[in-house]
């Protein structure tokens, strides 16, 4: 008996120990991250997170942030809604940290909005949502172009080639879902009709089904909004029923991934993607082509090919950085005060130019519209 | 008295660790899933544990209550107390409307009709977008008032799931004792047997099943207002299979197996997440060993393992 009451204290005295040992924030910086490493957005959150790790150990080795060193602490929500808000929670209340990066899906960061305004932590998303920004939240900026931004340059691209009717296909994820609903209330201010609204679920290998649907109505284009291997599946079945109709896809399949798995049929596919997968065709007076091809090269000399998805965690890992450095301190007031006034920050996702309404700052110029040709991004003008 | 000992323990821990820790990561966030995860884990265990029928499904019935109370404070404004009511309705009635055809089921097929009706579920949270706000969820659900006073911190939140465990705990020990409890256990034992005694075993059934959907309601709608936020993910099918693990890992048939069984799978990540790369193996690997050492849960063959041990030295010491 006595054994096992020694043994409670023990255990409780631990406990104890875990609730009250946090780290007081002297000269260090606590970035806390919680991105979807593996599992179904494996693809966004490990570029992410390596984008993250290499260059927080680059300014650690070259003496930190005006001397300020950054703890570096991350989490692994394998896209789980649940688990994101669990991780936070652990990330402001345990962890105490002092800013906060991720996280990579929509779903994830809509989770979390109200207990990190709560908690008065900045927050930098790294996922496409228009809803993340607005209305505008205090503590909350992302760096990502918005799935509106999208459907906008997309459709601006339609209407200069001259065609009107759009069938539009996508998927049951949230990314798709809230891309088809910013396609379906921008269409008419473009003068755009989209006379067929498709859906296939993710996980589906044949969508021939709705394309039929689509051919048999009079539609000029396709616009697919989705990530992952569906809008591959989709790009494939549109060629092989020998649908001749241009094809758009949305900036979520900007990786050579997708070149991969569709093949062939990804030919004259078109999507509006950051400048980064075209990063050396830019000409060289492009602001941004200095900035593309450091992170291009750093990247791929310790990774691998580099997606755009990596680019927003360097994005929101520098605005972080520089709003440190101008705040000169470590309070999350001054550093939230400082994100807010990022001007003409040169990013992978083009400039940032933020404001109290605007907690993105990039225009539509950001975007450029890429075709696939032989296998590759050609930029088109 | 000695009956509800283990519930006067349970009781004394609770409120202890909430007296002592009252700003503890472990007491305010972890403490309210694993508060959560019990009450759940203990509703499931009376249809699965006592009545001895698998539910693979029971998620869904949490994820009603909860989208009941989003929907219907977020959307339409009503008070929280009564959107709960409502899902304490939704729920209760799909359960007893459910719970004549499928009860008729047996093992594998019993599992595979609750299954399909937890995915059925899930896919309208996902799809029904106008109401439930489809993948990206809802979010701004509102707090809650008890007596007065407006639960709107974490710790408030722990006293609210702990009295809610406790109630529950109380509730399941005892239905355990009762008459029903009893029918439930000649049920579970041999439903031939208990019809020839007399056992009305299909309104027996059909009674814990809509009794453990409504306290996973009413556990949904309080997760809903805790959360502030709600999304599909959290009611999925995996969710289900933990929820199942919990029960089986704690040992079935015991309220205070279940109670550990979720106690130990809400902890175990946490811990865990120092090993980073290798958490999810060291996590299968533990489970693993229970259920191969322990085969009738930790919990139970733990306090078999313990009592025996105990008796073994009182006979060598007298």
């Amino acid at each position: 008996m006595y054994k096992s009451v020694r043994m409670i204290m023990a255990f409780a005295a631990a406990l104890l120990l875990c609730s009250t040992y946090t780290a007081s924030a002297g000269d260090t910086l606590k970035i806390g991250s919680f991105l979807a490493v593996t599992g179904p957005a494996s693809f966004l959150g490990d570029p992410e997170l390596k984008t993250l790790q290499m260059y927080i150990d680059d300014i650690n080795s070259k003496g930190g942030i005006d001397g300020t060193k950054i703890d570096f602490i991350h989490y692994d929500t394998k896209a789980k809604a649940k688990d994101a808000k669990n991780f936070v929670n652990r990330l402001i209340k345990k962890d105490r940290v002092d800013v906060i990066i991720g996280g990579s899906t929509s779903g994830n960061t809509i989770a979390v909005m109200d207990l990190v305004e709560k908690a008065h932590v900045p927050l930098i998303s790294l996922a496409g949502s228009v809803k993340i920004i607005e209305p505008v939240k205090k503590w909350i900026f992302k760096t990502p172009h918005t799935d509106r931004m999208a459907a906008a340059k997309i459709f601006e691209d339609i209407k200069a080639r001259g065609f009107n009717k759009v069938a539009l296909i996508t998927g049951n994820g949230g990314f798709d879902k809230s891309g088809r609903a910013q396609c379906l209330a921008l269409a008419p201010k473009y003068g755009l009709v989209i006379v067929a609204d498709e859906k296939y679920g993710n996980s589906d290998t044949d969508m021939t089904t709705q394309i039929t649907k689509i051919r048999s109505t009079d539609a000029e284009v396709i616009v697919n909004f989705g990530f992952g291997k569906a809008p591959a599946i989709v790009t494939k079945n549109i060629r092989q029923l020998g649908v001749k109709l241009p094809l758009y896809q949305s900036h979520g399949v900007a990786s050579k991934k997708f070149i991969e798995l569709a093949g062939e049929a990804a030919e004259g596919v078109r999507l509006p993607a950051a400048g980064l997968i075209v990063a050396d065709k830019l000409p060289d007076t492009d602001p941004q082509k200095r900035v593309l091809l450091a992170y291009k090269n750093a990247y791929e000399a310790k990774y691998g090919p580099v997606s755009t998805f990596g680019g927003h965690a360097y994005d929101a890992l520098f605005i972080t950085v520089n709003a440190v450095r101008s705040a000169g301190s470590t309070d999350r007031a001054k550093i939230r005060d400082e994100i807010e006034k990022t001007k003409g920050f040169v990013g992978t996702g083009g400039i940032f130019n933020m404001s109290p309404s605007d907690h993105l700052g990039l225009g539509l110029d950001s975007f450029h519209m890429v075709e696939i040709k032989n296998g590759d991004w050609v930029l088109v003008n | 008295m000695k009956r509800l000992a283990g519930f006067y323990i349970l009781a004394a821990v609770l409120i202890a660790t909430g007296l002592i820790f009252p700003d503890s990561y472990y007491v305010t966030v972890v403490g309210v899933t694993i508060c959560t995860n019990a009450v759940l884990a203990v509703s499931l265990n009376l249809l699965m544990g006592y009545a001895g029928q698998i539910s693979l499904g029971h998620a869904a019935f949490f994820g009603l209550g909860a989208y009941a109370s989003a929907v219907l404070t977020t959307k339409y404004g009503i008070n929280p107390w009564l959107a709960m009511l409502a899902g304490v309705g939704i729920s209760g009635t799909l359960a007893f409307i459910l719970a004549r055809p499928i009860l008729k089921l047996k093992g594998h097929y019993l599992a595979m009709a609750t299954l399909g009706m937890g995915i059925i579920i899930h896919i309208f949270f996902v799809q029904a977008d106008w109401i439930t706000g489809g993948p990206d969820g809802l979010s701004g659900i509102p707090e809650i008032t008890i007596a007065g006073l407006a639960i709107n911190n974490d710790i408030r939140w722990y006293w609210v799931f702990g009295g809610l465990m406790l109630f529950t705990t109380w509730i399941s020990l005892n239905i355990v004792d009762s008459r029903p409890g009893r029918a439930l256990a000649a049920v579970h034992g041999s439903e031939v047997a208990a019809q020839m005694t007399g056992v009305d075993t299909a309104s027996v059934k059909a009674q814990i099943f809509v009794v453990s959907a409504v306290i996973a309601s009413v556990a949904g709608s309080l997760f809903a207002h805790q959360q502030a936020f709600v999304s599909p993910e959290s009611f999925s099918f995996f969710f289900s299979i933990e929820l199942v693990t919990m029960v089986v890992l704690g040992g079935l048939a015991s309220t205070f197996g279940a109670i550990f069984g979720a106690v130990l799978l809400s902890i175990l990540p946490e811990f865990l997440l120092v090993f980073e790369d290798f958490e999810v193996l060291i996590y299968g690997a533990i489970l693993m060993i229970i259920m191969i050492f322990l085969p009738e849960g930790l919990f139970v063959s733990g306090s078999r393992i313990v009592t025996g041990w105990l008796k073994k030295r009182e006979m060598s010491t007298q």
